[in-house]
């Protein structure tokens, strides 16, 4: 079955650079003081929800806003590093909507829907004017004008950023236009607590029972609308660039009433990436992909200057340069270390795989600044004056340069490694860091079920098959900004008269007594083992199996794993502490069943992909060179309905049809 | 290497705590403080025993969930980082370790080591905003051109994490580096002048009211703070709530 015929994507007629627009012109607006009668809940507050949670209050709806973090500014949203993409064209590069447009439908390898992505470029300039106003601190050059910088995949700069904390900067620029309104009355903020269902009344969302985090008290809130903008899921690999707590769940939950779920085994391998250092690590910590613009990245050209550094009986400082390969430049000189996401990381694993990495574990290339701050060391002693010829001064000169840059970066790896980047190269390797896939939403955002939203990472929309750096934060805040606060209203037209939604009804008393169910389920296991040993155990499978690159022996091997670690999980998991009061291994065993059903869905999704295309590598298709063989056959979305269990989902396609962009080979070289 | 723990234990917010002492062993000194944590919890789950409390989410220093007072200083020995960057390399096979909450009146303990910093939150309602709406049609980002000097310092006052550390650093239990650095990034910024008055008024009145100290100028706050926010920052708040209630 298509996914047209029940859920049409419902995309405007009429010429790509006008749909947003005369859509906008076309939808039902609510007017003011119906909006006062009007209630919106919006779970999770990163940069989609909290854009979206501020955007809606100033609209006059009445905000119920939601996030498990002790406050709506610790969302993971935060640690986002190297920027913001906007097609300004302050460069005067040759940059234009159609270009960002172009960027990211070739990014994601042609796996998007065209109608979403260009209205996402038409946005994206906005959403610098908007941070601006609210005074987030962008880097300016001398002039006092905005700066921008090169990302990969892209020919431009239209990168804006804030050192290497520029989702923190535009996180808490949302979280101010929150505050503003949690100030006026206008945004209820319910910190620490965790959503555990949608509540489902004749068929639209209408509200959720949330969990108290402090006291574990389960309570009902309704709503006209539910947004979900709870962010990815590549925790299910236990061992990820996202946070502790970030979690699939909410997501999930919807899903399992009725919101299909798309693409989910499109997940971005990240190439830059701290390296893995032992069993005891409990999370992986990135180098924003900004350093590409400055680092080259090589591992020794010989297998045995290779073999001599794992040992520890060479360093890489001593390996001369015609010893070295850089390998991104060497396979793809017309992008060079700037190769989308995608490609930088599996051309990483080749050569490891291939014998020519380093770090003890072999698991680890070199990503080295020596050359930049060479560079950059000369043109700052010719504009002062000293003298150019000295080596010395040069590499001083250049590491205050790179210092300025990265310098927090470079402390960050410091830490962590024990070793000093600013005198012998990172070593990096690729880990989990975003998930595409997600929930299904249609132009308007809406998932198939009606009255409930999801936005940001949480929905699967602009990205394809791989995200172009700097590419997430415009999307969460587009979605939150700009896009949803309009499209909502033409759903709640026809609410205005629906008054407020009780929660004393058998739909909310349905289902909270099935969270309380499964609570007092994990709390009353006779297990032994923590819910961490699971977490490790599905993490592994999904790394080995359902990692860098898939084949379908491997992905039916992880399903039948991850089916056998759950039956055990429910046997075997041990969650001390009782119902009431703060225990968060409860609440990690309640997201880690959730992670036991995505990551078998996961694996079917890749099972059920017989084709490769941007982060999705399947062995058996590549072309002789090894690059992501794409198969028309598979140009369309798959969005996978809940039956019961993961096995039993139903397959949905939603084709792809590209009218402004001519389909090619996404080449790099 | 092998340790002792010393932990602040805490049922809920009306119990008395105590500390309780534990030991880990075998652990390696490439696990940062918090793994250490983790291992130890590990084991008391699997003993059957309730696992320590702790807040922690990035685990890269820059949510500011994670506190902690390790051997006295917020965020443990180590300079110009959080304690989920904190290694254990900068420990010794034998050492006794002292952990315990951040200690403030206006940072209620919730459970064992994890505090009630929403104080903070309320703070910030009461002006860390600029009063413009989403609309689409704020003027271009580059209308106004800003001293980079100035954009330079509103960026690093604006790189406060939230975590608390300067509070629990100060024998005052004072949040002014805190206030302050927010109050400074919007005063430094074209776009925070029409609020600038009663912006730095209502958050010095609302922190007053949250019970946090006063500031005596010691720079404790500045030492402890994890992302280096200059105390600098208090000095201009200062000028700016003395010139707000002068006029």
């Amino acid at each position: 079955m298509t996914l047209g015929e029940n859920f049409p994507a419902k995309t405007p007629e009429g010429p790509i650079e006008d749909k947003w627009t005369s859509y906008k012109n076309k939808i039902d607006l609510v007017n003011p003081a119906n909006k006062r009668l009007i209630d919106i809940i919006v779970v999770g507050t990163g940069l989609a929800g909290a854009s979206a949670a501020a955007s809606l209050a100033e609209l006059g709806y009445n905000v119920k806003a939601f996030c498990f973090q002790d406050s709506p500014r610790r969302a993971h949203s935060i640690a986002a590093q190297g920027g913001i993409n906007a097609s300004k064209n302050y460069m005067g590069d040759g940059d234009s909507d159609y270009r960002l447009f172009y960027d990211t439908v070739k990014g994601g390898d042609y796996r998007a829907r065209e109608e979403n992505v260009y209205r996402l470029a038409e946005v994206s300039g906005n959403i610098i004017d908007q941070c601006v106003a609210q005074g987030v601190p962008f880097a300016r050059d001398y002039g006092g004008l905005l700066d921008n910088r090169s990302f990969g995949g892209v020919l431009v700069s239209r990168t804006f950023y804030a050192k290497g904390q520029t989702g923190q900067q535009l996180l808490l620029g949302a979280y101010s236009a929150m505050n503003r309104q949690i100030a006026r009355g206008k945004i209820k903020m319910y910190n620490r607590h965790e959503m555990m269902d949608l509540v489902l009344v004749e068929g639209k969302a209408r509200g959720i029972i949330a969990k108290n985090l402090i006291t574990g008290d389960l309570e009902r809130h309704s709503a006209h609308a539910v947004v979900i903008a709870s962010g990815g899921y590549g925790n299910v690999f236990y061992l990820s660039t996202n946070a502790m707590g970030s979690n699939v769940s909410a997501a999930w939950k919807i899903h399992k009433k009725g919101a299909w779920f798309a693409n989910p085994c499109f997940t971005q391998i990240h190439p830059t990436c701290i390296p893995v250092s032992g069993d005891h690590q409990s999370k992986l910590t990135l180098m924003s992909e900004s350093l590409r613009n400055d680092g080259r990245i090589w591992v020794p050209a010989k297998e045995e200057d290779a073999k001599a550094i794992r040992s520890g009986k060479l360093k890489p400082t001593e390996i001369a340069e015609s010893d070295r390969d850089y390998f991104l430049e060497r396979r793809y000189p017309a992008f060079g270390n700037l190769v989308p996401r995608d490609v930088a990381s599996r051309a990483a694993k080749e050569r490891c795989d291939a014998g020519f990495g380093v770090n003890a574990t072999g698991e680890a290339v070199y990503l080295d600044f020596a050359s930049a701050m060479t560079r950059y060391g000369k043109e700052k002693a010719l504009v002062t004056h000293q003298d150019a010829s000295n080596e010395a001064l040069v590499l001083e000169l250049g590491k205050e340069i790179i210092a300025t840059k990265y310098g927090n970066l470079f402390q960050m790896y410091e830490k962590i490694v024990d070793q000093n980047p600013y005198e012998t190269p990172m070593m990096i390797y690729p880990a989990v860091h975003y998930t595409m896939g997600g929930v299904w939403v249609d132009y308007d955002l809406m998932t198939t079920i009606p009255g409930c939203y999801a936005i940001g990472e949480a929905n699967f929309s602009e990205h394809g098959a791989n995200r172009l750096g700097a590419s997430a934060l415009m999307q969460g805040l587009a979605d939150g900004y700009f896009v949803l606060p309009y499209t909502i209203g033409n759903y709640l037209a026809k609410d205005i008269r629906t008054g407020t939604i009780p929660v004393d009804t058998p739909e909310f008393a349905a289902a909270e007594k099935s969270v309380q169910k499964q609570l007092e389920l994990f709390i009353n296991n006779k297990g032994s083992k923590p819910v961490d040993y699971f977490h490790k155990k599905l993490g592994k499978v999904m790394w080995d199996k359902v990692g860098m690159s898939r084949n379908g022996r491997d992905l039916k091997n992880a399903v039948k794993d991850i089916q056998a670690i759950r039956d055990e999980f429910y046997k075997e998991v041990k969650v001390p502490g009782d119902l009431n009061g703060f225990n968060e291994e409860l609440a990690k065993a309640g997201r880690v069943a959730d992670f036991l059903e995505l990551g078998e869905l996961f694996a079917k999704d890749a099972l059920n992909r017989e084709e490769s295309c941007g982060g999705h590598f399947r062995e058996e298709y590549q072309t002789p060179e090894g690059e992501a063989k794409r198969d028309k056959a598979f140009q369309y979305v798959a969005a996978w309905e809940h039956s019961g269990a993961p096995k039993d989902a139903k397959l949905h396609k939603e084709m792809l049809d590209y009218k402004y962009i001519e389909v090619k080979e996404r080449s790099y070289k | 290497m092998n340790l002792k723990l010393k932990i602040w234990r805490q049922k809920n917010s009306t119990a008395k705590g105590k500390i309780v002492d534990y030991e880990v062993n075998e652990i390696s000194s490439d696990m940062s403080f918090l793994e250490m944590l983790d291992v130890l919890n590990a084991d008391l789950t699997e003993k059957g025993k309730e696992p320590v409390s702790f807040d922690h989410d990035c685990r890269e220093g820059i949510c500011g969930s994670c506190s902690l007072q390790i051997n006295g200083r917020p965020h443990g020995p180590d300079g110009a980082i959080t304690t989920c960057q904190l290694h254990m390399r900068k420990f010794k096979d034998g050492d006794s370790i002292v952990i315990e909450p951040f200690r403030a009146k206006a940072f209620p303990i919730v459970k064992d080591l994890i505090i009630d910093r929403s104080a903070f939150d309320r703070v910030q309602h009461a002006g860390a905003f600029v009063s413009v709406n989403t609309s689409g049609n704020t003027q271009d980002a580059n209308a106004t051109p800003i001293n980079k000097v100035d954009a330079d310092y509103a960026f690093d006052a604006a790189s406060c994490i939230g975590c608390g550390a300067c509070v629990a650093a100060c024998k005052n239990a004072s949040a002014m580096l805190f206030v302050s650095a927010k109050v400074s990034q919007y005063a430094l910024l074209p776009q925070g002048q029409v609020e600038r008055e009663k912006r730095v008024t209502d958050m010095v009145s609302q922190m007053d009211e949250e019970g946090f100290g006063a500031c005596t100028n010691t720079g404790a706050c500045e030492i402890e703070c994890p992302k280096g926010i200059s105390i600098t920052n208090i000095a201009r708040m200062n000028r700016e709530f003395i010139g707000s209630n002068l006029k």
